[in-house]
């Protein structure tokens, strides 16, 4: 389809070698009319509550701002199309003489230093913010940002066997981390079991949960499932809202046990985690366990992910996401295939659920929203679909790149003191997810090649394949 | 027998702007085959665009006709939601054509959260109420239990107002070039650019139309409900789309009749059943319809080519 034309060299003349000032400034001048056209009045007026009236603030001065900055970033983009279309056009001296070499992509350089290297920062991280910060409670902000992330970094992980792997595109996961997490509260409030013991019971309930919902779904292409995925993720949180009498509804569980030290709780009074080992007692201990358990726990899911991919079952999911219809020509059973991507999917959903309702003591249905779906999603989109790496940082990024801008304060004092960048967060996913789509629609850091190689591996990069459509 | 009158009333009434909704649904997929995920916040966006502008003629211009008022908020929201609706496909549809299969519907959930997260950010996250526009009713009869059965003159302005637009829209759609370029492109899209139909220009101009009676529901809704939040695109978008996979997607008159069917269940559901449970049953519906009747009740079978 994309063949290069072979006009290339003929069309070196054609192509200005001065940028169109003119063109530009009136294609960037008609951008920033639209943009004017789109902030009326959503943007100009901003509506304010006092009694029962609503009346209108205008807020001409943002909407200028605003429609600057779309001229200038138009203006730029102009700029850089154009100098990028005269250096193609300029053929380089090499071009043709030297035989292309299809040469490693610079991630596949760095990715044999970089992951030994992030493996090592997560399982040192505690001891770096405690050295750091100077102490266990000065460091407590810092570990338990790190437990947020991993857990994204987990439900990323979780979520990209289902998406990544095996190319179905679901948009309830959270259902099956809500099912973890109302798993282990259940159990453990109505017949005080451990969470050593609801942790696997959490991933089996949820795995189960996804072959239930997986099943009838199986038949659907790619976007019905996506639509049904995301209707049974609404249903279960309803549901969840709905049915008072087993949760409590909208109000949530509370008091839900406190992880223990493999049986020895995390408690100041004798026979305590600190008592046991001869320590003092403080409440980082616990949130420092907490934090080296969810680590095992993502590296858990990723070593499985990693090793199943090699498998004859995680071949069948790579080769699925390719082409399905191809899949099944070759004899390969899609029912399973789809359904053990769900399962095992859905399973680690449920074991990130369970940490989650041990970590916060308290879990509700207002938890598990269809935008925690879109969040997860929102990661292994912009990790590339199916590279691991990929996803750790989008989670790093995404998650702790808001609450670390929060932390800078010459940002206040550029937007002003309100100003709060957890608050813009979503908005920057929303346009994270559609720029990724447009540019680079296999991820920043796409790695997403075949598992399985005839003799030697030639580089051919992810982006370069076009996808089958089945 | 009175509630059911009453219920069946103000179903038709919310199936109405269900029925607009999902005409915007339905003829995305007909023309490119995608799910427009952001279409419900659309209409959210609408919605508000209505609101503001209702404020501006009624409090600063001082137009005391709401008749008037509505009239010309109508034709505004309608005006700049299209632009909305433009634009939206400019920037993060039109490039994906040719891009892998799911690429367009990832798109689309990210413009979702994209403009509800917009709204929020720019209009806060409160809900909005409007002082009541319209407030009569006209009592159609009494029952014995003394329970009155009334048509409130909203709920007249609702549905006269649908039925016309989607009288002016289904001779756009059948009589003019328009759309006839767009029906053929629905058939046959690399054909249709062979024969000198502009496609890209097509294309756009279905969100356009889309856009534009999603700005009518939005208006509509507004009157009705009388309040609007930023998270009030998604779950009258999922029925919507619900609406349209039911009546079989791609069918415009399939998008009218499932969007009355929707609003009647979800009105009489909330009425005989429980009130808790209605989202829970639109959803179901949603799941069993996409399962069981892929095709819905209009639609044309569809044929999987390799």
């Amino acid at each position: 389809m994309n063949a290069p034309s072979i006009t290339t060299t003929a069309k070196t003349n054609t192509v200005s070698r001065h940028f169109d000032m003119a063109a530009a400034f009136k294609d960037a001048l008609k951008a920033a009319l639209i943009m004017l056209g789109l902030s009326i009045p959503i943007l100009v007026y901003k509506t304010d509550q006092s009694g029962a009236d609503l009346f209108l603030t205008p807020r001409w001065g943002l909407v200028a701002i605003v429609c600057a900055i779309v001229f200038g970033l138009r203006l730029v983009l102009h700029a850089f199309t154009a100098s990028r279309a005269y250096r193609q056009a300029t053929p380089s001296p090499h071009q043709a003489t030297e035989p292309v070499h299809a040469m490693p992509s610079a991630f596949q350089h760095v990715s044999r230093f970089a992951i030994p290297f992030f493996v090592g920062v997560a399982v040192t991280f505690p001891i770096l913010v405690y050295l750091i910060q100077g102490g266990l409670n000065e460091s407590r902000y810092w570990v338990d940002l790190g437990i947020l992330i991993l857990t994204y970094v987990m439900l990323g992980w979780g979520l990209n066997i289902v998406v990544g792997l095996a190319g179905l595109l679901d948009l309830g996961y959270v259902a099956f981390y809500a099912v973890g997490a109302y798993s282990y509260a259940l159990l453990s409030t109505t017949f005080g079991l451990s969470f050593w013991i609801c942790l696997p019971l959490a991933g089996i309930l949820a795995a189960f949960w996804g072959v239930i919902l997986g099943f009838p779904v199986l038949r659907l292409r790619g976007d019905y499932l996506a639509i049904v995925t995301l209707a049974f993720g609404e249903i279960i949180r309803l549901v969840l809202i709905n049915w008072v009498d087993l949760t409590n509804g909208g109000a949530g569980i509370s008091s839900i046990p406190r992880a223990t030290f493999f049986g020895i709780p995390f408690s100041s009074g004798e026979g305590g985690f600190a008592d046991t080992f001869g320590l003092e007692f403080n409440g980082m201990h616990r949130m420092i366990f907490l934090y080296y358990l969810i680590l095992a726990l993502a590296l858990l899911t990723n070593f499985v992910t990693m090793r199943l991919r090699k498998l004859p079952v995680g071949r069948a999911w790579e080769a699925l996401r390719e082409d399905e219809i191809a899949c099944r020509s070759l004899g390969i059973n899609t029912t399973n295939t789809k359904l053990t991507a769900f399962a095992i999917g859905a399973m680690f959903g449920g074991f990130a659920g369970s940490f989650f309702a041990v970590r916060q003591g308290f879990v509700s249905p207002e938890s598990f929203n269809f935008l925690e779906s879109a969040i997860i999603l929102a990661i292994v989109v912009m990790g590339g679909m199916g590279s691991q790496i990929g996803v750790a940082i989008a989670a790093i990024v995404l998650v702790g790149g808001p609450e670390i801008l929060r932390n800078l304060t010459f940002l206040q004092s550029v937007f002003g003191s309100g100003f709060d960048p957890n608050e813009y967060r979503l908005l920057l996913f929303g346009a994270g997810m559609v720029a990724m789509m447009v540019w680079r629609p296999r991820g920043l850091i796409s790695e997403r090649e075949p598992s399985v190689i005839l003799k030697e591996r030639k580089a051919i990069s992810g982006s370069l394949v076009k996808e089958g459509h089945g | 027998m009175e509630i059911f009158v009453q219920q069946l009333i103000n179903g038709l009434t919310l199936g109405s702007i269900y029925g607009l909704i999902a005409i915007g649904y339905t003829m995305v997929f007909g023309i490119i085959g995608m799910v427009n995920f952001a279409h419900g916040d659309v209409f959210m966006l609408s919605a508000f665009i209505a609101l503001i502008f209702f404020l501006i003629l009624t409090t600063w211009l001082g137009i005391s006709s709401v008749v008037l008022a509505l009239f010309f908020v109508l034709i505004i929201a309608m005006v700049l939601t299209s632009l909305w609706g433009w634009t939206v496909e400019r920037i993060a549809y039109r490039p994906l054509r040719g891009s892998f299969r799911l690429a367009p519907l990832i798109s689309a959930i990210g413009v979702s959260i994209f403009l509800s997260n917009f709204v929020q950010v720019a209009q806060g996250a409160r809900n909005k109420p409007t002082p009541p526009m319209v407030q009569d009713v006209i009592v159609l009869f009494q029952g014995e239990s003394g329970y009155n059965v009334a048509l409130s003159y909203k709920q007249v302005i609702i549905m006269v107002v649908t039925a016309v637009l989607l009288t002016i829209f289904w001779y756009v759609v059948q009589k003019t070039s328009l759309g006839r370029a767009q029906r053929a492109c629905e058939q046959d899209r690399k054909m249709a650019a062979l024969l000198g139909i502009n496609v890209d220009r097509t294309i756009s101009l279905t969100f356009v139309i889309g856009a534009a009676l999603a700005a009518v529901a939005g208006t509509m809704y507004l009157l009705y409900y009388g309040v609007v939040s930023f998270t009030d695109g998604f779950v009258p978008g999922v029925k919507a789309f619900t609406a349209a996979v039911l009546g079989g997607i791609g069918s415009l008159p399939g998008a009218v009749l499932g969007g009355l069917i929707i609003g009647l269940i979800e009105t009489f559901w909330s009425a005989y059943f429980s009130i808790e449970y209605k989202d829970v049953a639109a959803f179901s519906i949603l799941a069993i319809v996409l399962i069981f009747m892929p095709s819905g009740i209009l639609g044309r079978p569809e044929v999987e080519k390799v």
